[in-house]
């Protein structure tokens, strides 16, 4: 994989630049090896409820997402992963019945305050989702949708090109970028979602399940793709596979699925978040243990 | 940094712009009840609603005129007769066949084929009936004095009740093939292996698990026969008949309402308001059939899905 | 050693006797069944063979009647009832193209924005938007002849007043085939992924970019083969043009708003049809057979369209 600091310094420029032109604030540098404890925190969520149509889905979720970290969440089926991550993009607003409770924190500012345009959230919010979805146009057309949208039709080239190499395809698909998008590998299309969500330049991307629709060749590539894009990205990503959030997180939130007295209805719960090192070689709580290492599934 | 650039109007003037395209229909529906409406009332403060709905004789343009609206709708109903008669059995036995026995090649043939005939002008299925089907089928073939004898007649209500039927057959067949397909396989093959024929399983396993899909299918055709209206007045006549006599001429509500409303008749007049009278007959009656028939289709396409 | 050479051969004997018994029952079925299946099944066929001998026996006999005044002459001549075989159908063929256009017009921007509308932005637990749907799902199936009558009261004269000319008559075939084309669209609508939706919005995008630059794209071949079965079916309607003024016999090229009346396909082809001259029977079945190509053409067209285009998720 290229680890070409000189790309990344123009993409974020660029970012810069825009976000300026388009009136949004952008956060100053900061130091990658500060210490954790100091990084600057992108998400702060404080006893965070979700609930569908009245009923409970998570309870009392509270955690701090740190910037230019792989945050994972894992924990078995039906837990709510999904359901918190789809929280940080407003990605619930869209069902029905859907409502969130607590305090959600992105930089600060209140995600879910009264003046909030959910639009805006998510192009500072990308999401990838489990089952890969490309449009069905070009893989050109794909990856410029973005910036398009985004009134940045100058240089829309030289971005998606930019995109493509983020996401470690610009060498498989430079030649055919005319293609309709259906044509590439289930791994491919993967990338090529990757690569249309950082084309918008987000500050944070949401993966939901990224490899579990993928081969493990096609996994692997997205594992060294999550290390390379922390370097410029915050990411969470939700993932069944413990494994997989050893390999690539550096915090991880175990979650478990709680019932109540009389076994009616059922609601995720945050067991434990730490250092992804501690919840898998030495975790502060037994339900944690028991799951990572396999005990319970 | 979370709030929105502007405070896009576009996007609210786009969904109040669709949602004035959605609620067209129910405008359109509303101007069909309004029009029908205002005659027809009119057209009750002078013709008593009882001599109108129970009247045998339909003569407007006697002096004094006879409302008697049962003649038409007898006529109407004389036509959907025979034609339900052709139909039904020819439909469900093109269903049951597409469903059950044919092979797939057979199947893409025949499909598209009955999408054609439902898609053949009525006023040729019109033209059809009374130069082809009424004397080439009919009188031949109808024994002698027979209810009165079909020669020398050039007009019928059968040959317009067997066009209707030509129409209605496409209907009838890929609506009921439909709920038939949608009937899940298991339920066949459990059939099968307690050793039932294909004759068993078709009739005894699918057909009643596909009959309110079957059912929609009959109601709904049976809408589109006494709504029809160029069959009818190119075959059946224009005589008000109170009669189910097949060989004899009828006049059908949608007959007398396009033969009579062209255009340089005077609003306001009696003959006027008694178009919209039928209408409103014939409105209220396909109604009615056309919400049983959705209920149906609702009712069978719920199970299974 | 006889003994266990019998007992061998006698078991053999057994085993295949067992063996016939076996399959002779599972091969035979009652000679009742087998007569009572084949005649069902011959039944059916025979359905099936009726129906499409009926379609056949219509075109044959179009084609019979009709071939003999089937000549250039019916596309540029006007009609004529002194003159039966110099009559065409020019005036007819141009209003009803005319007719066509205007119905495309109205049909395709309201039918489109009424699909989106329920299909996206309504909120389907609402009784209003349940109505609506109700609505639809009714309109397509009132007899075309009260059509007719909505436009003699509603847009002839009544409210709109536009008087008997083919633009009254385009607006009555439009709202006839309004929900034909509400139901197709929304077919196509429906048929793109959620997933598609998802990806778009996570982007940044609003909804009306993603349904602009999404979903319609993708639903396109699905609302043009909806639009095109639409327009065959006003091509052919008679019964509420009647009312609304296609009745005049018209001999000069219709224009859609003058008041001197025009004609359309079908009205004609009914008028020659209601003359019991053989002239005018053949005009009215040439003109049939002309109808039925261009149906049948645009019917192919619509099909191939929508295998051509469309999209496989």
């Amino acid at each position: 994989m290229a680890t070409d600091e000189s790309r990344f310094e123009t993409a974020r420029e660029a970012r810069e630049a825009a976000a300026a032109r388009a009136g949004i604030a952008v956060r100053p540098e900061f130091q990658p090896n500060s210490g954790l404890a100091a990084r600057e925190k992108v998400f702060e969520l404080k006893g965070i409820d979700v609930l569908y149509n009245g009923v409970a889905a998570v309870k009392d979720i509270s955690l701090d997402v740190h910037r230019n970290d792989v945050t994972a969440l894992i924990g078995p089926s039906g837990c709510g992963k999904s359901t918190l991550l789809r929280c940080l993009n407003r990605m619930n607003d869209l069902i029905p019945g859907a409502e969130v409770r607590g305090e959600l924190l992105y930089h600060g500012e209140d995600l879910y305050g009264p003046t909030v345009d959910p639009v805006q959230v998510r192009k500072l919010i990308g999401m990838v989702f489990q089952k890969p979805n490309p449009f069905p146009k070009s893989i050109y057309d794909n990856v410029a949708f973005g910036p398009r949208i985004l009134g940045r039709k100058d240089n829309l080239d030289a971005a998606v090109e930019r995109a493509l190499r983020g996401a470690a395809l610009w060498e498989e698909v430079k030649d055919r970028l005319s293609d309709n998008a259906f044509g590439l590998s289930g791994g491919q299309q993967q990338r090529l979602c990757i690569a249309r969500c950082i084309a918008v330049e987000p500050d944070t991307i949401l993966m939901d399940e990224p490899c579990s629709a993928l081969d493990p060749i096609s996994t692997g590539k997205i594992e060294d793709l999550m290390i390379e894009l922390k370097k410029e990205f915050s990411i969470v990503i939700v993932t069944h596979n413990m494994q997989q959030a050893a390999r690539v997180s550096d915090r991880t939130a175990f979650l478990m699925v709680e019932l109540d007295a009389d076994e009616q209805s059922r609601w995720g719960r945050l067991v434990e978040y730490d250092e992804t090192e501690r919840i898998f070689t030495n975790p502060a709580d037994s339900r944690t243990e028991d799951y990572v290492s396999g005990k319970v599934g | 940094m979370l709030q929105a650039p502007n405070r896009r109007w576009g996007e609210k003037a786009i969904h109040g712009l669709l949602a004035l395209c959605g609620v067209l229909s129910v405008l359109t529906t509303t101007a069909i009840v309004v029009s029908l409406i205002g005659p027809t009332i009119g057209f009750f403060e002078v013709v008593p609603i009882g001599d109108f709905l129970f009247g045998t004789d339909w003569t407007p343009q006697f002096q004094p005129p006879s409302f008697g609206v049962l003649a038409i709708v007898v006529g109407t109903l004389n036509v959907t007769l025979w034609g339900m008669l052709f139909a039904i059995p020819i439909g469900l036995g093109a269903a049951i066949y597409l469903s059950e026995y044919a092979r797939p090649r057979v199947r893409k043939t025949v499909k598209p084929i009955l999408e054609i005939l439902a898609g053949i002008p009525t006023v040729a299925i019109g033209f059809f009936a009374v130069s082809f089907i009424l004397p080439e089928i009919i009188q031949p073939l109808w024994p002698g004095d027979f209810l009165g004898g079909a020669t020398g007649k050039p007009f019928m209500a059968l040959a317009a009740g067997l066009g209707i039927g030509l129409m209605i057959v496409p209907i009838i067949a890929s609506i009921s093939e439909d709920a038939m397909s949608a009937v899940p396989h298991g339920l066949r093959e459990g059939a099968y292996a307690l050793g039932a024929t294909k004759a068993k399983v078709a009739m005894r396993v699918v057909f009643p698990a596909a009959l309110s899909g079957i059912a929609a299918s009959i109601v709904l055709a049976i809408s589109r026969a006494v709504g029809e209206t160029m069959i009818v007045v190119l075959a059946a006549g224009s005589t008000p008949n109170l009669t189910f006599n097949p060989v004899e001429a009828i006049q059908a509500m949608t007959a007398y309402i396009a033969t009579t409303a062209t255009g340089d008749i005077s609003t306001g007049s009696i003959d006027y308001q008694a178009v919209f009278a039928v209408g409103t007959v014939l409105f209220l009656m396909t109604l009615v059939m056309n919400m049983i028939s959705i209920r149906l289709v609702r009712r069978y396409r719920e199970v299974y899905e | 050693m006889a003994e266990p050479g019998a007992a061998a051969a006698r078991n053999r004997l057994a085993a295949a006797g067992a063996r016939a018994t076996t399959l002779a029952m599972l091969r035979e079925q009652p000679r009742g069944d087998v007569i009572r299946n084949t005649l069902f099944a011959g039944l059916l066929l025979l359905s099936v063979l009726i129906a499409l001998a009926g379609l056949v026996a219509l075109l044959i006999q179009a084609f019979a009647k009709g071939s003999s005044a089937l000549s250039p002459d019916l596309f540029t001549n006007p009609p004529s009832t002194a003159f039966p075989e110099r009559a065409g159908f020019r005036p007819a063929i141009i209003g009803s193209l005319e007719l066509i256009v205007g119905v495309i017009l109205f049909v395709v921007p309201v039918g489109i924005g009424a699909a989106l509308y329920l299909e996206e932005y309504a909120d389907k637990t609402r009784w209003w938007n349940r109505l609506i749907e109700v609505n639809i799902q009714n309109l397509a199936a009132v007899p075309s002849i009260i059509y007719g009558i909505l436009g003699l009261a509603f847009i002839v004269r009544g409210p709109l007043d536009l008087g008997f000319i083919l633009a009254a008559g385009s607006l009555t075939l439009a709202l006839l085939v309004l929900p034909m084309v509400i139901i197709a669209a929304r077919e196509a609508i429906r048929a793109v992924p959620d997933s598609i939706r998802q990806g778009s919005l996570a982007l940044g995008a609003t909804k009306w970019q993603t349904i602009r630059s999404q979903v319609l794209p993708a639903s396109v071949p699905g609302i043009a083969t909806g639009v095109i079965l639409a327009v065959s079916r006003a091509l052919g309607e008679t019964a509420p043009l009647l009312l609304v003024g296609a009745t005049v016999f018209v001999t000069f090229d219709p224009t859609p708003f003058s008041p001197d009346g025009y004609s359309a396909m079908p009205v004609q082809i009914f008028n020659y049809a209601v003359r019991p001259q053989e002239e005018f029977q053949a005009l009215a079945a040439a003109g049939i057979i002309v109808m039925l190509v261009v149906l049948l053409a645009m019917n192919s067209f619509a099909i191939w369209l929508r295998n051509r285009y469309e999209q496989r998720w």
